[in-house]
């Protein structure tokens, strides 16, 4: 018997493991898994702390004043004697883009996750699902080029107000590339109401239009709201469709007609060489991508609050 | 569109609940019937459904009878359910489900497809296994139903849905609450909740499916003894796996068993002394 404390009816085969070696392989392992943790959650820090170092090193410049950045209404960095820096017209046109995508995106996605989720068969669904999320798959710039080889000239054909690069085009084009987030996720939201309630308003003389309308979608509502708002995120942070379809004139217009710049489009033009190392116009860039992270920021936190919220709904 | 609604609507004060006893064994003081001396209101005959190639009943044939309340008993996957869901046509909702034979209600064909499913589920109310209230308020819990098939004016939708209430036992706990979530409620609340909802539509048959089997003993006691106030006005029936709770509740018993009516009789006659070996075995707890 080599170990006494063992029942002495049945002696179990093999001598015992070292317990110092597996103390410190799980030692090692965790120590592994929690250098993994920290090395994302450094990467996402150092990328804040540069971008508001450098934001900071804007602002102090001579040519530079914080009042004209915020409520400035002329951004006119590259051109002209005099440059101006007024973050306005880039909000606008991020902003007029972000509507015109919405307006596709949201409608279009909702009525098609009502579908998927209450009226098709599930063998329909089992199919069309996964093709909507093949959308998602696509690479932006195929969707930029597509804006400004199909939709543009399309928009053109229609109505001859339509500039070359507009903000109309890049915004559908958005719009289109947001589809599947927005019913993927407000799909998820539709199947997380219990089947229970469905059966109840079915039993009492519900038809599926009303059952849908008034007990689905409302029970659902958070989820939805929380899935539109992650999809605006997306289209406010959208660079390549924009850099390509909607132009570059930072114009201070609400006509979905014009070119426009976003800010995101704006930090395309800079780094990809239209200004030189170091002057005002380049480091203007990281103030705007600074007040693009605290937008998309704020957007998905508060989503992902009423997210959270509805989760608990139910349970 | 003048009257409240075409539900008949009891008059009489509704018993209140304070003490957690069950009424009286109604098996007991309740006379035998023979269910054909009755009015019936729902006729099956030589009925049988499928789910896909699975025979899941064969061939019933017995009468639900009118302002009384019978009880469906027998082990999981016998059926009962099934039955239940082909009275409101909830079967609807499952492609492989079809069924051959007789089921009418009031003499309403409800295999029909021709039939208004819409208008049969208002007809009939359904309470759930689980309560289901829908995530709005107590008041817009009860108007949901009335408000799909009729139109009516804020007063007539006040005055149904405290007379819903008082017939589900449950106006005196929330009337000064009625826009509170329903959510909010406790599980015996919620179940006469949506026993409410049900009796807002002015159903001509009530369906329990197992209603009391997430509830406590106290809520269960409230809600049985509502079942017994809401005799006098509705046919129920009340599929249950609780022995005692159909001997307690209901007049007439129906045992089912794979998919076969075993015995169908006045529930003091099946639980004193049924005719079949099976419905003894079962109801004294030999199987199942």
């Amino acid at each position: 018997m080599t170990n006494p404390s063992a029942n002495p009816t049945r002696p179990i085969p093999g001598r015992p493991r070292s317990k110092t070696a597996q103390r410190v392989r799980e030692r090692l392992i965790q120590a592994g898994l929690v250098g993994c943790a920290l090395f994302s959650i450094l990467i996402t820090a150092s990328i804040v702390v540069i971008l508001a170092a450098e934001a900071i090193q804007f602002f102090r410049l001579d040519e530079v004043s914080i009042t004209e950045f915020f409520f400035g209404t002329e951004w006119s960095p590259l051109l002209g004697a005099e440059k101006h820096f007024g973050i306005w017209p880039l909000i606008c046109g991020t902003l007029l883009v972000t509507a015109v995508a919405m307006s596709v995106a949201l409608p279009l996605g909702l009525i098609t996750a009502v579908y998927l989720s209450e009226y098709a068969p599930p063998r329909l669904r089992a199919v069309l699902k996964p093709t909507l999320e093949v959308l998602a798959g696509i690479p932006t710039v195929v969707f930029g080029f597509f804006a400004l080889t199909v939709i543009t000239p399309g928009l053109i054909s229609l109505h001859e107000g339509f500039e070359i690069y507009n903000a109309f085009s890049a915004g559908i084009a958005v719009g289109i590339m947001c589809l599947p987030i927005v019913t993927s996720l407000t799909e998820d939201a539709l199947q997380a109401v219990p089947r229970a309630l469905r059966a109840g308003a079915f039993g009492l003389g519900a038809t599926r239009f009303e059952v849908s309308v008034k007990i689905v979608l409302p029970a659902a509502l958070s989820g939805i709201v929380a899935a539109f708002l992650l999809a605006i995120a997306r289209a406010v942070g959208e660079t390549m469709i924009v850099a390509l379809a909607a132009g570059s004139s930072p114009n201070m217009t609400l006509d979905p007609r014009e070119s426009v710049q976003t800010m995101t489009g704006y930090m395309v033009q800079i780094f990809l060489g239209d200004a030189s190392n170091y002057g005002p116009e380049y480091l203007s860039s990281y103030a705007v991508a600074f007040m693009l992270f605290v937008m998309t920021f704020g957007i998905t936190v508060i989503g992902q609050k009423i997210r959270k919220r509805f989760r608990e709904v139910y349970q | 569109m003048m009257e409240p609604s075409e539900a008949a609507l009891p008059e009489e004060p509704v018993a209140t609940h304070e003490e957690i006893t069950f009424k009286t064994d109604l098996s007991q003081t309740r006379p035998s019937e023979d269910p054909q001396d009755l009015d019936a209101a729902v006729r099956v005959e030589r009925f049988s459904s499928w789910y896909g190639d699975f025979q899941a009943l064969q061939a019933l044939s017995f009468v639900i009878p009118e302002n009384r309340i019978t009880a469906f008993i027998g082990p999981s996957g016998c059926g009962k359910s099934t039955l239940l869901r082909w009275i409101n046509r909830m079967n609807d909702l499952v492609p492989s489900a079809r069924a051959e034979g007789v089921l009418e209600l009031h003499g309403t064909d409800l295999l029909s497809s021709q039939a208004d499913v819409v208008d049969l589920r208002r007809r009939v109310g359904m309470v759930f296994q689980k309560p289901n209230p829908f995530p709005k308020s107590i008041y817009d819990n009860v108007a949901f139903g009335p408000r799909l098939h009729r139109k009516l004016s804020r007063s007539e939708t006040d005055d149904l849905v405290e007379q819903s209430l008082n017939d589900a036992a449950l106006w005196d706990e929330v009337k000064d609450r009625l826009k509170a979530s329903a959510l909010s409620l406790s599980g015996g609340q919620q179940q006469r909740l949506c026993i409410a909802r049900a009796v807002a539509c002015g159903p001509e048959i009530l369906l329990m499916d197992e209603p009391c089997s997430a509830l406590d003993p106290k809520s269960t006691a409230a809600i049985e003894n509502l079942m017994a106030t809401l005799r006098q006005h509705y046919t129920i029936a009340i599929v249950t796996h609780n022995m005692q709770q159909a001997a307690r509740t209901s007049d007439f018993t129906a045992f089912l068993y794979q998919g076969e009516l075993i015995e169908f009789g006045a529930t003091q006659q099946i639980f004193t002394k049924p005719e079949q070996r099976e419905t003894e075995n079962y109801i004294t707890g030999r199987f199942g």
